[in-house]
């Protein structure tokens, strides 16, 4: 069956086992953000695990001139405060939130792991503008609390000139429990 | 809160923390997520130093010993819990064993404040006759087993039946059911141990079933996890259409995850897969384990007797009633996943022996003051890194704002890990710091690397002892 061999193709037993998240919270060119997109030593499969790095290899983002174009992003955090934010164009929802100190989570590292630390909500004129969630997003948003239709995963938010002026606003609660009365209790 | 002087005391080469005398000294027992989460917060708030101590010589805890080996990226949480060990202000301490080498009590006496972050180390029976037989594992200790877990290094599961049952349809009996089946070539390539590995090369086992006591709607996996089972290779979905009845019409009420999750069981039940595929698994619903069918010797397990149920009620509190009727499955292997269990730690400290959790009030341990629990071993033994991470967070809220509020005496200098170090070697236990571990990191890496894995793990607490020879106190 051609469709089941090519969805089997999608999951982490089919793909040959790489190391998938590079270390960058301890590089210090990451944390300048003067990562370009680590390539030596660092394979991952090519579409399904996004992790930042992968986002910027596979998107458009490297060229000289994306780079300098600025995207202003407002976060919206948890009490309501509005933090203002220049980006690049190039850059992750997440890791710009963990530059200017705006309180997201992102224990997987970007990954698609740690079920919807990063979980936010996109203003809706914006939403559209975002490429279609892959399923693994949808996997991960499934599991977040207080879900909305334009709710998104930071961490898979990558950021480009026609972004300019997007709200990303964080949810209330970050607690796995869902307000409809649903519990999953995964472990 | 301003201090005046910061005393260096070198007592001890390599222990850091001691020269930052001046804040609160806090205490966490565990260091798995919880503790490290625990910490983490606690020191981003304030100037508390913070200790975690850690009975194994290694830490991490369930992020080392529970996640599959095929989920890496959800082992980067370590990265954090690194950085939060390398924190000038906390220190590491392995090898300990809270309870037996040092008491509550003791902990108490040395620290402002100690939060229990021990987890869940046991695990729930099913209750029934021939659970102890051979061929029967509780998921905890066979996930104990391919993580390499030291207690469980003998485990030696035979894995020569065709048939394996698995009781419990959680993420962790998805885990085990992934495990049994993925192609050896993928597991290769991951942090499993290289005797798990080898007997799994091995493996007669071709068709895994996956009961649970009430039915599809009431399925405790989430849909990742459901997801990799349906794409595993080489494998097909093999269930019951009956016990599908009713489905479909439910669907469109459903919230979205639900749905989403159900769509995609329905779709592998009705698909299927490659029918030449050798390996099958699938989910059995309505049942409930009464008794493990021992064989002619009465030496092992060679099957399970269920119990059908139909359901009362319906949604989350769906209740499964007993019909009577029974049903033998044969199998000769039998994995019980029905949920981990905390057990009491020190007689001085509360335990809820029917919830199995230290009696709290938002991570306060009840009428015990200067105690604090975060993670399983306060809410029980359910939810994911990041519900634990939360947990532990509001925690150390907690403490920081008994500090802040007076509820905990400040003023009384406390010696910290300086004293309980001391305590520990005149009882002959050695303390394993963190800048150790990470020579037990660099070995296992450098294993692995041979062997073409990310690391090999090692098995046994003497040999990594041993490995750390002169360094240890």
């Amino acid at each position: 069956m051609a469709a089941s061999a090519a969805v089997r193709s999608a999951v982490s037993l089919t793909q040959r086992f790489v190391r998938v998240s590079p270390d960058c919270s301890i590089c210090p060119l990451y944390r300048l953000n003067a990562c370009t997109g680590a390539t030596d030593g660092f394979t991952a499969p090519s579409r399904r695990l996004r992790t930042s790095i992968g986002v910027w290899q596979s998107g458009d983002s490297s060229s000289p001139e994306e780079e300098e174009r600025v995207v202003n992003v407002v976060y919206i955090d948890r009490c309501g405060q509005r933090i203002p934010v220049q980006a690049r164009a190039g850059e992750n929802a997440l890791h710009l939130a963990h530059k200017h100190g705006v309180d997201l989570e992102g224990a997987c590292e970007a990954s698609l792991a740690c079920s919807t630390l990063c979980h936010v909500y996109v203003s809706s004129e914006h939403y559209e503008k975002l490429p279609e969630p892959e399923e693994r997003e949808d996997d991960m948003l499934d599991m977040a609390p207080m879900l909305q239709e334009n709710s998104r995963l930071g961490c898979q938010i990558v950021l480009t000139p026609e972004l300019d002026g997007m709200e990303l606003t964080l949810p209330k609660v970050t607690r796995n429990f869902y307000v409809d009365g649903h519990v999953p209790k995964p472990h | 809160m301003s201090y005046n002087k910061k005393h260096v005391s070198v007592t001890l080469p390599g222990v850091r923390g001691l020269s930052s005398s001046s804040g609160p000294r806090v205490c966490i027992v565990g260091g798995g997520p919880a503790g490290f989460y625990t910490a983490q917060q606690l020191l981003k708030v304030g100037d508390a130093a913070v200790d975690v101590y850690e009975r194994l010589p290694v830490p991490f805890g369930l992020v080392r010993f529970g996640v599959a080996p095929d989920h890496p990226e959800v082992k980067n949480v370590i990265n954090t819990f690194t950085q939060t060990a390398q924190h000038e202000r906390c220190s590491f301490h392995g090898n300990v064993n809270v309870g037996k080498d040092v008491t509550i009590d003791e902990l108490r006496q040395a620290y402002h404040a100690v939060v229990l972050s021990y987890g869940a180390e046991g695990n729930r029976s099913m209750g029934i006759s021939g659970e102890d037989l051979p061929g029967v594992f509780s998921a905890k200790d066979f996930v104990g087993w391919y993580n390499g877990l030291p207690s469980n290094k003998e485990l030696r599961p035979d894995l020569s039946c065709e048939t394996a049952v698995i009781l419990g349809q959680g993420n962790v009996a998805l885990d085990v059911a992934r495990i049994l089946l993925a192609p050896v070539e993928m597991l290769k390539e991951t942090d499993i141990t290289q005797n798990a590995l080898e007997a799994l090369a091995g493996s007669k086992v071709r068709r895994v079933l996956i009961v649970g006591r009430r039915g599809p709607l009431q399925i405790a996996c989430t849909i990742k996890e459901l997801r990799e089972m349906v794409n595993l290779p080489n494998t097909r979905a093999d269930m019951l259409p009956a016990d599908f009845e009713g489905i479909a019409e439910a669907l469109k009420d459903l919230p979205r995850p639900r749905k989403r999750l159900t769509e995609l069981m329905m779709k592998a039940a009705k698909e299927g897969g490659d029918d030449k595929a050798e390996k099958c698994w699938g989910f059995r619903f309505f049942r409930s384990p009464v008794e493990v069918i021992a064989g002619a010797d009465g030496k092992r397990a060679t099957g399970i007797r269920l119990a059908l149920n139909k359901l009362e009620g319906s949604g989350e509190s769906a209740r499964a009633e007993v019909t009577g009727q029974l049903e033998d499955v044969d199998c000769g292997l039998i994995i019980s996943s029905i949920g981990y269990k905390s057990i009491p730690i020190d007689p001085a400290v509360p335990f809820d022996p029917r919830r199995a959790i230290v009696p709290n009030e938002m991570g306060r341990v009840q009428d015990t003051a200067g105690l604090y629990c975060s993670g399983w071993v306060k809410r029980g033994p359910t939810g994911v890194i990041a519900t634990t991470m939360n947990d532990s967070f509001d925690t150390a809220r907690v403490l920081i704002q008994d500090m802040e509020a007076g509820k905990l005496d400040l003023s009384v200098n406390k010696p910290g890990a300086q004293a309980i170090t001391a305590l520990l070697q005149t009882r002959g236990v050695r303390t394993v710091l963190f800048s150790h571990w990470e020579k037990i990191n660099a070995e296992e890496e450098k294993r692995g690397k041979f062997l073409g894995k990310p690391r090999e793990k090692l098995l046994d607490v003497d040999e990594m002892l041993k490995i750390l020879g002169r360094l240890l106190i």
